[in-house]
């Protein structure tokens, strides 16, 4: 109770230079939390990799090895002496830089997925946060009946009519995830939207879209990430999910998913490599994308500790 | 309570005909014809199949005819591909698979999550809350596509214990995998949600009141505790559901239990429009109903919701 | 015997700012039938000291000390034991009803289980009696409003609702912590008439936890202020009142807003209530005292007893203040 006031106090105290040390505090807690800090590094390694991979890997990840094929149980183990450092697949061709590719591939589905569904969302709940009353009504409404659709079929529904590519898998993973985001921003806004600098921007005549742009929008900055940051785990979930079933991304390109089921699709032949290197990148990165929301949480709330 | 079902009842009818029209429009505007994928059918041969199955009519034709054989005679309507098979044979072969392991599935994940969510909560800070927090975090980032080929790995491969596939009419040994696969992620949102959620309630003023009236801890949890640290865990019943669905498909690909699943993305793959329509509609209308029941079950328990 | 004796309570929370000394050593002692106020800023401790006698402070929460009640010693007993005095022998009743009572109970089933639980009463008789104690404390049409649930009822009516429970068992002692803050000025009136009827029909020992001087004239016979989780100084209230020997309780008269003196401005003490991860070696109170001198930051004054019942804890001259 007390140490609450204390800290209430120090803020007071620091009101002029209040918006830095906040995110100052923030940075402070955050780099406190050990996990969230590993998940950083980790997320941090996994980017060089998918960035670096592709320069040092010695072979290329459509070339398939016609010394491996037909023994690929013993001659494609994994081993510095071929070259395949990770092993080859069931059709010869270097795990490693096909692990590189899958990873660029789960990363950007991931990160643009997330970023399509949170600018939607935000907007929208913005907006509906922001006129309140029927349009918020209907508008939230909506949400809830798109939320009670089993959206993964209809996203598969989309890949088969309009075809399989890359474009659509990002509009499609994009689109079905921005409902929560929408109702995440709506609170916000409606408890905004009774701040004085708001209704002072609303008394001299600003138009109501450059308030939510300016005044709205960036103070919603620090959910926008929190959510962002658990957004984008579940993105790469949903794209593996996709690739999993053969719907995702199409030969040669490939992605942790297609991965992990090519891999698990050839577990009883005993080259357990082909599933453990791709479930091993998607396991670290999944934890890191959580531990690093997490602690991103805890620092930009503190009610919540 | 009646008016309060109804009127739910009421809102959910234009949802499901906004997700009827919707999925129609979209495989009416697909290009080309479901026939066309195969070779070398003469142009008469493609006019007449398409008449057979209604597709030369004008759309208001066809949809009107879609509804109304769903509304009637709840008739999905007919497979492009199996020539003499509809949806619904398709549907009742594999829906009973799906629905038992799905059943199961979800009693795991709501019984174990929330009485690990619970007792974590209750015995906050001690290994039982750890091992708790610990097998959350490591579900999360084990979906069921994931765990699918680690479990057959474990447990068939290496152990031996179970198969790692198929169905034989439902014996147990054939579901437990399958169960465990499907339900794990679930059973980990549960705890967490629930874990949470009885933390802060745990808190609260009136739990202080209770504690204060005397009450033995055991009758304070069970009896003034349980209700309101529940609630966040059946809200998210409706999300988990859908979640379960859709994890069904990877079950029945993977353990080849031959449920709906299987058949939905052996039609994504042929192209056949009649099935995916059919099992996403079906689908959708069991969606609905089901977060309509959970919209009843919160009403029911939280008294300040006016029906 | 003292029905109520506490002796040099401390309580303290470990926090990851540091440890938080919420009560430093009180003693004070009540006899059966009493009235005591006890009076301070909000983070005087005087909560934990209500919270601490029960046992339910915070998990991070250790109390040590002595808490005698009925010549017996409850401090830190096991929660078993604790579960047969509370509501039994010593009822609270806490700040906020808005939120006190259970949501999702019904009332009378709240009220009922108090008596099933402590009398083994059955389930018909605890509601017919709880009906009766709802009556007792005003509410109308008491029968008919067991079946409702809280947020059916008004503030004023669940505070109304918290007193009937807590005094289903007829208990020795009721601890009142702040009960008419989070209420409006006329129910507070009423809740505080309420309470004063209470404990004179029901010959309850009383304990009122409160901020507000203004409300503890009436209501009870004797008042200690709190300060830093340290008793300042305890007296009959009419003395108190009327001659305030410690220079903190001098200033709290003084912040009170009065009618009957015609006043220019309203008085404020200077300065913040103590931070209670470092408490000062001396009187918590010194680095805001007007009269504080050189013994005060270093040394705390012990409680002394002067004139009829009267204690002080002041290392000033009571000719000092005025």
């Amino acid at each position: 109770m007390f140490a609450t006031k204390a800290a209430a106090d120090n803020l007071a105290a620091a009101q002029p230079v209040k918006g830095r040390s906040l995110w100052a505090d923030a940075r402070a807690r955050f780099l406190r939390n050990k996990a969230a800090v590993a998940g950083l590094i980790v997320l941090f390694l996994v980017t060089l990799f998918a960035l670096l991979g592709p320069l040092i890997a010695p072979w290329n990840n459509e070339d398939i090895d016609w010394n491996v094929l037909g023994n690929v149980a013993e001659a494609g183990r994994p081993s510095l002496e071929t070259g395949h450092w990770f092993g080859t697949d069931a059709l010869g061709r270097d795990l490693f830089a096909r692990t590189v590719q899958g990873t660029q591939i789960s990363l950007m589905v991931g990160i643009v997925g997330a970023l399509i569904s949170v600018i939607v969302g935000t907007l929208y709940g913005a907006v509906a946060g922001y006129f309140g009353g029927r349009a918020d009504a209907v508008m939230m409404r909506a949400v809830d009946v798109l939320m009670s659709i089993p959206y993964m079929f209809v996203l598969i529904l989309l890949l088969v009519v309009f075809g399989r590519s890359m474009l659509m898998l990002f509009i499609g993973i994009g689109l079905v995830s921005w409902l929560d985001m929408a109702r995440i921003a709506r609170g916000q806004t409606l408890s905004l939207r009774s701040k004085e600098y708001v209704e002072a921007a609303i008394a001299t005549g600003v138009k109501p879209f450059t308030i939510i742009l300016r005044h709205i929008v960036p103070n919603l900055l620090g959910v926008v990430i929190v959510y962002a940051t658990l957004l984008v785990p579940s993105m790469i979930i949903y794209e593996s999910f996709i690739s999993f079933l053969g719907l995702g991304v199409q030969e040669p390109l490939t992605s942790w998913g297609a991965l992990i089921n090519d891999g698990a699709a050839e577990m009883n032949n005993g080259t357990y490599w082909m599933l453990g290197f791709p479930l091993f990148f998607f396991v670290i990165t999944l934890f890191g994308f959580f531990f690093v929301g997490d602690g991103l949480r805890d620092a930009l709330d503190p009610k919540d500790r | 309570m009646l008016v309060f079902i109804l009127k739910r009842l009421l809102v959910a009818i234009p949802v499901l005909l906004i997700l009827i029209v919707g999925t129609f429009i979209l495989m009416y505007t697909a290009p080309g014809s479901p026939f066309a994928t195969d070779r070398g059918i003469p142009p008469a041969v493609l006019a007449n199949l398409e008449a057979q199955y209604g597709l030369d009519q004008p759309f208001a034709v066809q949809i009107w005819r879609y509804i109304v054989g769903i509304v009637t005679e709840f008739d999905f309507g007919p497979s492009f591909i199996y020539r003499d098979q509809d949806v619904n044979d398709l549907i009742g072969q594999g829906f009973p698979v799906t629905l038992t392991y799905g059943f199961w599935s979800f009693v795991v994940a709501v019984i174990v999550g929330g009485a690990l969510g619970i007792l974590a909560a209750v015995k906050h800070n001690t290994w039982l809350d750890y091992l708790a927090v610990g097998i959350s975090i490591g579900a999360q980032v084990l979906p069921n596509f994931v765990l699918a080929p680690i479990l057959v790995l474990v447990f068939t491969l290496w152990l031996g214990w179970l198969p790692g596939g198929g169905w034989q009419g439902g014996q147990i040994e054939y579901i437990i995998l399958p169960v465990i696969a499907l339900s794990t992620s679930f059973m980990a949102s549960i705890a967490r949600i629930s874990r949470a959620s009885m933390l802060e309630v745990l808190t609260s003023n009136f739990i202080r009141t209770a504690r204060a009236k005397g009450l033995p801890m055991r009758r304070v949890i069970f009896r003034h505790a349980l209700k309101p640290a529940l609630l966040p865990v059946i809200s998210y019943l409706g999300p988990a559901f859908v979640g379960m669905i859709t994890g069904s498909v990877v079950i029945d690909i993977y353990f080849s239990t031959g449920g709906i699943g299987q058949f939905f993305v052996a039609s994504a793959l042929n192209r056949d429009y009649g099935v995916m329509m059919g099992i996403t509609v079906l689908l959708g209308t069991l969606t609905i109903l089901f977060n309509l029941l959970v919209d009843i079950l919160y009403a029911w328990i939280d008294p300040k919701i006016r029906y | 015997m003292a029905l109520l004796d506490v002796k040099d309570l401390r309580v303290s929370f470990d926090t990851p700012d540091g440890e938080v000394h919420a009560v430093n050593g009180m003693t004070l002692s009540l006899d059966r039938g009493e009235s005591l106020a006890i009076v301070g800023e909000s983070g005087s401790g005087k909560t934990q000291l209500a919270f601490a006698i029960l046992g339910l402070l915070a998990r991070n929460g250790h109390a040590t000390g002595s808490v005698r009640f009925d010549g017996t010693e409850i401090l830190n007993l096991p929660e078993p034991k604790l579960n047969k005095i509370r509501a039994n022998e010593i009822s609270m009743i806490f700040q906020d009803p808005m939120t006190s009572l259970n949501p999702f109970m019904r009332v009378g089933d709240q009220m009922a289980e108090v008596l099933m639980l402590h009398h083994g009463t059955s389930k018909s008789k605890a509601l017919s009696e709880s009906a009766q104690m709802l009556d007792a404390v005003r509410i109308p049409d008491a029968r008919s409003r067991l079946r409702m649930y809280p947020h059916e009822f008004s503030g004023g009516m669940r505070q109304r609702i918290m007193v009937a429970m807590s005094l289903l068992c007829r208990p020795k002692l009721l601890i009142a912590d702040e009960p008419t803050t989070a209420l409006d000025v006329t129910v507070q009136n009423q809740i505080m008439q309420l309470m004063a009827d209470i404990q004179r029909d029901f010959d309850t020992a009383l304990i009122l936890i409160t901020h507000d001087l203004a409300i503890v004239a009436g209501a009870c016979a004797r008042t200690l202020v709190m300060y830093g989780g340290q008793v300042m100084e305890m007296g009959r209230t009419d003395d108190l009142f009327e001659a305030p020997s410690h220079p903190y309780t001098l200033g709290l008269l003084k912040a009170v807003p009065r009618l009957d003196v015609p006043q220019e401005t309203l008085e404020t003490i200077p300065g913040d209530p103590p931070d209670l991860t470092q408490l000062p070696d001396g009187c918590p109170f010194s680095p805001r005292c007007p009269l504080a001198f050189e013994p005060c930051a270093d040394r705390m004054p012990a409680l002394e007893p002067f004139g009829e019942g009267r204690f002080r804890a002041c290392h000033a001259n009571r000719e000092d203040l005025e």
